[in-house]
């Protein structure tokens, strides 16, 4: 049996399927650097594609469909971080409440628009790179031409996020609450406000991944769609050791087991063995790779009572 | 002195009661949420609910539904138990009800030889071994790394669906066009005892090993590791029981039972595998478990009530069309108002003790 890959095309696929991993990654990370972990990416990624899918094929424009989305993904976050902080509960049970709801919230809305609990009719994707401009570089544009603007916005997040993290009095004090909530609420600092922030922005990031997965890759909204991209999101979280850069490099490898998967579909290797490559390379690397995990906060939003 | 004794007794018997108090006001007002999305739907929610109702527990039929749906819940829902007394989430419970389910379907269709009564139990040794397995694998990591068991154990569900879904696609796909395992040997089938619905002898089975859990986490020395264990560490360490040993005990059992939920379905309503044939009753256990109080006794009457929601949903379905995946948000909003316990703090806080409290 003969495999044929074109490596063009697979960093090209690389690239984009890191994208959503990578939103869901950094939304693990905005979350836990704060002490609140947020097992909820997985349901507010598949809110992401069913709203973003909705508003597209409402208003017929994919802009104030990513806007909307981020709204929602927002109060999804506001949600979980109420539940945790404010109410003290059980951050894992809240995220499983939150990822339930949306497993039942998600094809109930698509069988009453679409009649139909699986998929969506088509509706209007973001333009690609090339239609923004991209100059007809020759392998610039075959890896980047079919890239999607969000991909764009994602680099900026990143770039935005470590530049916050690292360089702003605002990332030392969430540094701070991350490392020793106790000692950074006797230096005064308000950790709620952060707390909430950064719960809210983890929601907006986890619903654009979302977003991206309907407007940019598959122009349609189907049930279960997501496929764990959340949860695999966190491994990448883990695997970057919670650093901004170091989590896209991460979004990128796990990508790649995804690119791959989906390269290798109609080769005659029988779908399901294909499909489980993403989790199966993320499990080893979970194991593998990672070594000794350590992160940066004890997971005790509530350690200041 | 006498009726202090019978004042003490009462009071007793008042705080047990007061302990379900926010399970029932999670549910409760998950209903109330749910009647509020289908009214702003332009659905008439008494009229869905009555439905549901007469659907759920109306006559024998639904009953049976009802009770047939709450089988494999109880199992997984025991098994989420199960490890959180242990301190750890099983979420994988899906993945291991699968792998549980296609074992005993594997038991059943081949080893024919055997003679009805040990065929079946082999069936369900074999899913539950195969459950405790797959979880096995998700908590060594755990051990070994710090790998959060949360996380390997939803990477090995999604693993462990495409597995049974090849298996079921390929190798041992019976003829026809559905990817249907071959039926399972008469021998190895479950007798249904309310028919003419699909309530099976697994429904007995479950509220034994509800039993066998109870006394498991309250009458032995293993459930009192565990449950040390998951209270707290350091105590666990200076009565000297081996952390370790004792979590990856409990987390094992977990998919134990969860296996054999998927066995027993296999064996008393199916009787073959059927790709992708669990609507979500791992995730399911996830509610039982936390809706139970943590209390096996108390599973067995959270599967009852979801089971109804399921049932009852299935008539919704057919009558008004409005599909099933409501149940599951109806018990989306239950876990959420569950992960709060401070929601109802002021309700309970003198009467109600709360077991989420770290």
């Amino acid at each position: 049996m003969m495999i044929e890959i074109n490596f063009l095309a697979l960093s090209a696929a690389t690239l984009r399927m890191a994208t959503p991993i990578a939103f869901a990654g950094l939304g693990g990370l905005m979350s836990e650097r704060v002490g609140v972990m947020n097992i909820a990416l997985e349901g507010m990624m598949m809110m992401g594609t069913l709203c973003s899918a909705y508003i597209s094929y409402v208003s017929g424009n994919p802009w104030i469909a990513l806007i909307v989305t981020a709204l929602v993904g927002a109060v999804l976050g506001g949600l979980h971080a109420v539940l945790c902080i404010r109410f003290r509960g059980l951050q894992i049970v809240s995220g499983f409440g939150i990822n339930i709801f949306t497993f039942g919230f998600t094809p109930f809305v698509s069988a009453i628009v679409w009649g139909s609990r699986g998929t969506s009719e088509r509706v209007v994707g973001l333009p690609t790179l090339t239609y923004l401009g991209l100059k007809e570089t020759p392998i610039i544009d075959e890896i980047l031409g079919s890239q999607s603007p969000l991909m764009i916005l994602l680099i900026f997040a990143v770039i935005l996020i470590h530049i916050a993290l690292y360089k702003t009095s605002f990332g030392l004090r969430i540094r701070a609450i991350g490392a020793n909530p106790k000692a950074a609420l006797s230096s005064g600092i308000h950790i709620r406000k952060y707390q909430y922030t950064c719960v809210i922005l983890s929601g907006i990031f986890a619903s654009l991944g979302g977003a991206f997965l309907v407007l940019s890759v598959a122009n349609h909204y189907s049930t279960g769609m997501t496929a764990g991209r959340g949860f695999i999101g966190l491994v990448a979280m883990i695997l970057g050791k919670w650093k901004p850069m170091n989590v896209f490099g991460a979004s990128i490898l796990l990508g790649f087991g995804d690119a791959l998967q989906i390269s290798l579909q109609g080769s005659g290797i029988p779908v399901q063995m294909i499909q489980t490559i993403p989790y199966l390379l993320t499990i080893f690397v979970l194991i593998g790779i990672v070594g000794k995990i350590v992160a940066p906060t004890g997971y005790k939003p509530h350690a200041e009572d | 002195m006498r009726e202090i004794r019978q004042l003490v007794k009462v009071n007793s018997l008042l705080r047990r009661l007061f302990v379900i108090v926010p399970q029932a006001l999670a549910v409760v007002t998950a209903l109330i949420a749910t009647a509020f999305v289908l009214y702003l739907m332009g659905r008439n929610p008494w009229e869905i609910y009555y439905i549901m109702l007469f659907g759920s527990f109306g006559d024998i039929y639904s009953l049976g539904a009802t009770l047939t749906q709450a089988t494999p819940i109880i199992f997984t829902g025991l098994g989420f138990m199960v490890a959180f007394r242990s301190g750890l989430f099983n979420v994988g419970l899906e993945g291991q009800l699968y792998l549980g389910a296609f074992a005993a379907a594997y038991v059943g269709f081949t080893l024919t030889f055997l003679p009805p009564v040990l065929h079946i139990i082999t069936a369900i040794f074999a899913g539950a071994l195969v459950g405790g397995l797959w979880a096995l694998i998700a908590i060594i990591p755990k051990i070994k790394t710090g790998a959060h068991e949360v996380i390997t154990g939803l990477m090995l569900t999604y693993v462990a669906i495409l597995l049974t879904s090849y298996l079921v696609n390929y190798p041992f796909k019976a003829s026809g066009w559905a990817p249907y395992s071959p039926f399972i040997a008469e021998s190895a089938q479950l007798p249904r005892i309310l028919p003419p619905t699909q309530l099976s002898f697994g429904w007995i089975l479950a509220i034994i090993f509800a039993g066998f859990v109870h006394v498991l986490l309250n009458r032995t020395t293993i459930g009192y590791e565990i449950r040390v264990v998951g209270i707290n560490k350091e105590a666990a360490v200076s009565a000297g029981i081996n952390i370790n040993r004792t979590m990856i005990l409990a987390f094992t059992l977990s998919g134990c039972m969860s296996g054999m939920g998927g066995a027993i379905e296999v064996l008393g309503v199916h009787r073959r595998f059927i790709d992708l044939f669990s609507p979500g009753y791992g995730w399911d256990g996830i509610a039982v478990g936390l809706l139970g109080n943590l209390n096996p006794i108390g599973a067995i009457f959270a599967a009852l009530l979801l089971g109804a929601l399921r049932a009852g949903g299935s008539s919704v379905q057919m009558i008004t069309g409005l599909p099933l995946d409501i149940v599951t948000m109806v018990q989306g909003i239950i876990i959420l108002f569950i992960a709060a316990p401070m929601l109802y703090r002021s309700f309970i806080k003198k009467i109600g003790e709360n077991r989420y409290d770290d």
